[in-house]
């Protein structure tokens, strides 16, 4: 994916990021967050959203400097840059939504051990120019946003019956989605969900033999 | 040629040239047949409410079991009976007064996600109605864990709701259990003829011995598992199951009561879950005993059986490659 060339398709990098190399229903990768903040879809969309951050931030950072780091010495450069960006989200939603930061400050700190996030500093921005880093975090960071609020909307919808904190159905709810076991459910199912209709409906040439 | 090829009448096929008459749902049909005592003993006892229950869950699990294979394009096989058994053994583990919905989604699970994600019966990695019970479990505890008082009799429709024996062994200890059935002989025979507060279908030991007898008369079921099985929970019971005397627990109580006797005999066994290999089959069971032992001594909740045989349901591929038999006339692998 190495696009280097002057015209990149900027819309092609963002669909890339949402359905081609979507982080959690694609790459399986960042699992542990997808499961374990995305109970109900506020905690889901904020970490969501933090992390379209933190992509974008790392993405145009390391793109900027991608000139001035020995390429011995790439990784720590990287990792300091993200732990920066990860810092300055951590304090900014400490000080500006404290109660939920309550409940998922550890998982915002992880951020930093991202794989998805270090591989897209790697792999694209430290080899592209700033435009395209930025648009390829953003995508990125869209992807992992689409996934977690999908899952999270699911599993309160499902194990608590409501929807960004108010009930809609009445009725006993499945309490096991909004535990970690359930996460798995959810995960996997929707997993499996979006690769069916990807490759039924969004590939369909290569699904013409079948 | 094309005579000499008639003359001859030479068929060439593939090995295995003998093969038996079981058939995948011979046995699944036969298994189902062995758990028509404990069926009807539920009956007897839970009423009208606990067959509705059972017959929801086969239902539920033939119909999901069928709509899947439907809506996959895949080979519809409902006739051969093990949807069928994962639907009775369900039902048969729910207790009697559960809402209509509870058998549903839990059939669903059972049969959908357990088994046919994981690419259809013989492929799944767990117990498919073990993993429907445990979600329904986790998902709705108290519904759960109500436990309708046996009544003998079909007609009445309001039990009473109660305590199991083993609830009460956890909560209240053991005098508070003999209290209430009387004497040890009369507890024992309690347990024996089921009549007590449980599973719909596990209560009654006479009724699952019945079944087990037949499963080993046909030769479905070997000792390995059930053995081994009851042999570590009693060894587990007599050991540790007094409060603050080693060697004074009764075995027998807790042998008898909760889902052990289903668990070792019907569940446990299960083809698919279970090691292949007996010597492994013998440390499956031993484990599957142990568990549930240590959760119903130091768990949180009364009865273990579930949990024990799905954890070692994990452990199942791992036994079978420790067990694995040598490969006759096949030289020892040299180290580099």
């Amino acid at each position: 994916m190495a696009n280097t060339a002057d015209t990149v398709n900027y819309l092609d990098l963002i669909k890339n990021g949402i359905i081609k190399e979507n982080t959690i229903f694609k790459l399986a990768l960042s699992l542990c967050p997808s499961i374990a903040v995305t109970n109900n879809l506020k905690n889901g969309v904020l970490m969501g959203v933090a992390v379209l951050f933190v992509q974008t931030m790392v993405n145009i950072t390391i793109s900027v400097l991608r000139k001035f780091i020995h390429p011995k010495v790439r990784l720590p450069i990287f990792m300091l840059v993200i732990s920066g960006w990860v810092t300055i989200a951590d304090m900014s939603m400490a000080a500006f939504v404290p109660d939920i930061y309550k409940q998922m400050g550890l998982y915002i700190q992880l951020i930093v051990a991202f794989a998805s996030i270090l591989a897209r500093a790697e792999m694209f921005a430290s080899k592209n120019k700033i435009a395209p880093s930025m648009v390829d975090g953003i995508g990125m960071g869209l992807g992992f946003l689409f996934a977690l609020t999908v899952i999270s909307f699911f599993r309160e919808l499902i194990g608590k019956g409501s929807v960004w904190g108010y009930a809609i159905i009445n009725a006993k709810p499945l309490l096991i989605m909004i535990l970690p076991a359930g996460g798995f459910f959810a995960v996997g199912i929707l997993m499996a969900l979006f690769n069916w209709i990807d490759i039924r409906y969004l590939k369909k040439s290569a699904t013409a033999s079948h | 040629m094309e005579k000499l090829k008639k003359d001859h009448q030479l068929t060439l096929s593939v090995s295995p040239h003998v093969r038996s008459e079981e058939t995948t749902s011979r046995i699944m049909w036969s298994v189902s047949a062995s758990l028509l005592p404990a069926t009807v003993m539920g009956a007897y006892f839970f009423g009208p409410k606990a067959v509705l229950n059972v017959a929801l869950c086969i239902i539920a699990s033939i119909l999901s079991e069928f709509l899947y294979q439907k809506g996959t394009d895949r080979k519809i096989t409902v006739n051969d009976g093990s949807a069928f058994l994962t639907g009775l053994l369900l039902g048969l583990n729910l207790p009697p007064t559960v809402p209509f919905y509870i058998p549903i989604v839990g059939s669903v699970v059972a049969v959908v996600i357990t088994k046919q994600l994981f690419g259809g019966l013989g492929y799944n990695v767990f117990n498919p109605a073990l993993i429907g019970r445990a979600f329904l479990l986790i998902s709705f505890p108290k519904l759960m864990t109500i436990w309708a008082e046996p009544t003998a009799a079909f007609i009445k429709l309001d039990a009473k709701t109660t305590a199991t024996p083993l609830g009460i062994l956890k909560e209240e200890g053991v005098a508070k259990l003999l209290e209430m059935f009387g004497d040890n002989s009369n507890l024992y025979l309690q347990l024996l003829s089921g009549h007590r507060a449980g599973s719909i279908g596990e209560t009654s030991a006479i009724a699952l011995l019945l079944g087990a007898a037949f499963l080993f008369y046909r030769g479905y079921i070997t000792w390995h598992i059930p053995v081994s099985f009851l042999g570590t929970a009693g060894l587990m019971a007599w050991a540790f199951g007094a409060k603050g005397a080693f060697f004074a627990g009764d075995p027998i109580v807790h042998l008898l009561s909760g889902g052990m006797l289903l668990g070792a005999f019907f569940m446990a066994t299960d083809y698919v879950t279970c090691p292949s290999v007996k010597a492994g089959q013998i440390l499956f069971g031993a484990g599957c005993g142990f568990l549930t032992m240590l959760i119903r001594l130091k768990g949180g909740y009364p009865e273990g059986v579930m949990f024990a045989i799905l954890i070692m349901n994990c452990f199942s591929p791992l036994i079978d490659r420790g067990f694995k038999t040598k490969v006759f006339g096949a030289k020892k692998e040299v180290k580099k």
